[in-house]
């Protein structure tokens, strides 16, 4: 009840919030929209918040499901073998250096007209590299006695990987895929916006701009801050399922 | 080498072994023989970093040594086998797994004949012996650090091994749970036979469990003295404080001392 109540009249008290600081500033909304303008907006343009939002959310989910594969095996290559963690580190540090704003252009030039490719694959580049080092870490950091009560037994890399070193794995990685959701929602609207003739909610968020429709532009970013939040607890509720034992008891 | 000496089920014969790290080599073992006999338990004790866990981990197989070699019942150890079981100082139970499960591990690696009732039965048995009847399904961190060794030594004793290798299980207790598990000990020789190899710093702990004392000198290690004990299996905790224990531990301290004192400085 309490877990409920609790984040909707935070929500609320912020909706409040906003709509008292626009009102007592008197701001026209191409300044700021208040939550009052946005309805309207979002009324206006459902068929295409519907559609759009799906395009946006499956482009970022399947970016995400191929940034967990590649950040994985990543991680394992680097948590197993040192000598591929010291070469690999510093490529992968530059790699997440360099702002996903300036690959955007050049992904787009790259594989022109592949929308889906394109948004897809900025998706993923964003949000492999935490997955990647949870992963790494996670397993570097193993104590050897744990390896050491199975080796003992004679039993094989992969029977320590599947029985110990994976779940032990798991809480690090749900950690990082946590952080990975938001990214790639981030890397699919990079592209989107950016992108000629594209969809999704980021080409929604354009067009806005375009047509100087400023409550659009803010539903749109509400928008996806909703579909944000509930990528966010899908993975926490997967969290729960996989690794719920790592959680400790309150009661 | 004696005739004697091949009886032994555990038999360390001239090993000598060395790490290499990046400041150079360290020699930790050096032409090492020693045995321990057929459901014997040996405790060996010694100056910190003298080598004593690499003693452990060639018994089971996790090194080679880089010169002489080591058998298990006759048998030269060139890779781990499943006849030993491990216990730490670190219990390393897997926090996902209950405790029941965490006992019955080493049985999903072990090629057994058991059937799954059986090893259950087989691990629930075995917690009930040391006391944690009761607390199967619980998970590890809500159990006390005792309860989670006690646990550790299920595990290390599910598979029926030949061999138990116990590197300082109790060295993180506090003093009144270690005498209380070392009393577990002795209930777990009398029920479960097994060759016993336990590495310690405690010299009350050695003198307590072991039926012999073998002191290793300062690194590179050897065997610098070796105490049989007058008794074999169970005793009393009395028996810690008559003259004859506290003879005995005086003169294992004497020998440590000495030990440490042939140790080159600054190691």
């Amino acid at each position: 009840m309490r877990q409920v109540f609790v984040p909707v009249l935070a929500i609320v008290l912020f909706l409040l919030f906003w709509e008292g600081l626009v009102w007592v500033n008197d701001w026209p909304n191409y300044k700021m929209a208040s939550p009052s303008d946005l309805w309207p907006a979002f009324w206006r343009f459902k068929w295409l918040f519907l559609t759009f939002g799906w395009e946006t959310l499956w482009r970022t989910v399947v970016g995400l499901l191929i940034a967990i594969v590649v950040g994985v095996l990543l991680g394992m290559v680097m948590g197993f073998s040192r000598v591929l963690r010291e070469g690999l580190y510093p490529l992968l540090v530059g790699f997440n250096a360099i702002p996903k704003a300036t690959v955007v252009p050049i992904v787009a030039l790259m594989f022109v007209g592949q929308h889906d490719l394109n948004t897809v694959l900025i998706a993923f580049m964003i949000s492999f590299f935490p997955i990647a080092v949870s992963v790494s870490i996670g397993l570097s950091t193993l104590e050897p006695e744990y390896r050491d009560i199975l080796r003992a037994l004679g039993a094989s890399q992969m029977t320590i990987f599947w029985k110990i070193a994976l779940p032990k794995t798991l809480p690090e990685f749900f950690g990082a895929l946590k952080v990975a959701v938001t990214l790639a929602f981030i890397g699919t609207n990079l592209m989107e916006i950016v992108s000629p003739h594209g969809r999704g909610l980021g080409a929604l968020f354009d067009s806005g701009k375009t047509n100087s429709d400023y409550p659009l532009m803010f539903a749109v970013l509400i928008s996806l801050a909703v579909l944000g939040i509930a990528l966010y607890y899908v993975v926490v509720v997967l969290e729960r399922i996989f690794a719920g034992w790592a959680e400790r008891q309150t009661d | 080498m004696t005739p004697a000496l091949h009886k032994d089920l555990i038999r360390i014969d001239g090993v000598s072994h060395t790490f290499t790290t990046e400041s150079g080599s360290l020699p930790v073992l050096d032409n090492l023989t020693l045995g321990v006999p057929e459901n014997g338990f040996t405790a060996i004790v010694g100056p910190s970093g003298c080598g004593k866990s690499t003693v452990t981990r060639l018994v089971a197989g996790l090194l080679k040594p880089d010169a002489g070699s080591v058998w298990l019942q006759g048998q030269e150890v060139t890779s781990p086998r499943s006849v030993v079981g491990m216990a730490f100082q670190n219990p390393v139970l897997l926090e996902w797994r209950s405790i029941l499960k965490n006992v019955m591990l080493p049985l999903e690696i072990v090629s057994s004949s058991l059937s799954s009732a059986a090893r259950e039965a087989r691990a629930r048995d075995l917690l009930k012996l040391v006391g944690l009847a009761g607390f199967e399904d619980k998970r590890p961190s809500e159990l006390s650090g005792g309860m989670r060794q006690r646990a550790s030594l299920c595990r290390a004793l599910v598979h029926q091994p030949e061999v138990l290798i116990l590197d300082e299980p109790f060295g993180a207790l506090d003093a009144f749970t270690r005498e209380d598990l070392w009393q577990t000990m002795h209930r777990l020789r009398e029920e479960e036979p097994f060759t016993g190899v336990l590495i310690t710093h405690d010299l009350r702990e050695a003198i307590f469990l072991a039926d012999e004392v073998i002191v290793l000198s300062g690194r590179p290690a050897t065997v610098q003295y070796t105490k049989a004990l007058p008794q074999r299996g169970p005793r009393s905790l009395d028996q810690l404080y008559t003259p004859e224990a506290t003879e005995t531990l005086n003169i294992l301290r004497e020998q440590i001392k000495i030990a440490r004192e042939g140790e080159e400085p600054g190691s």
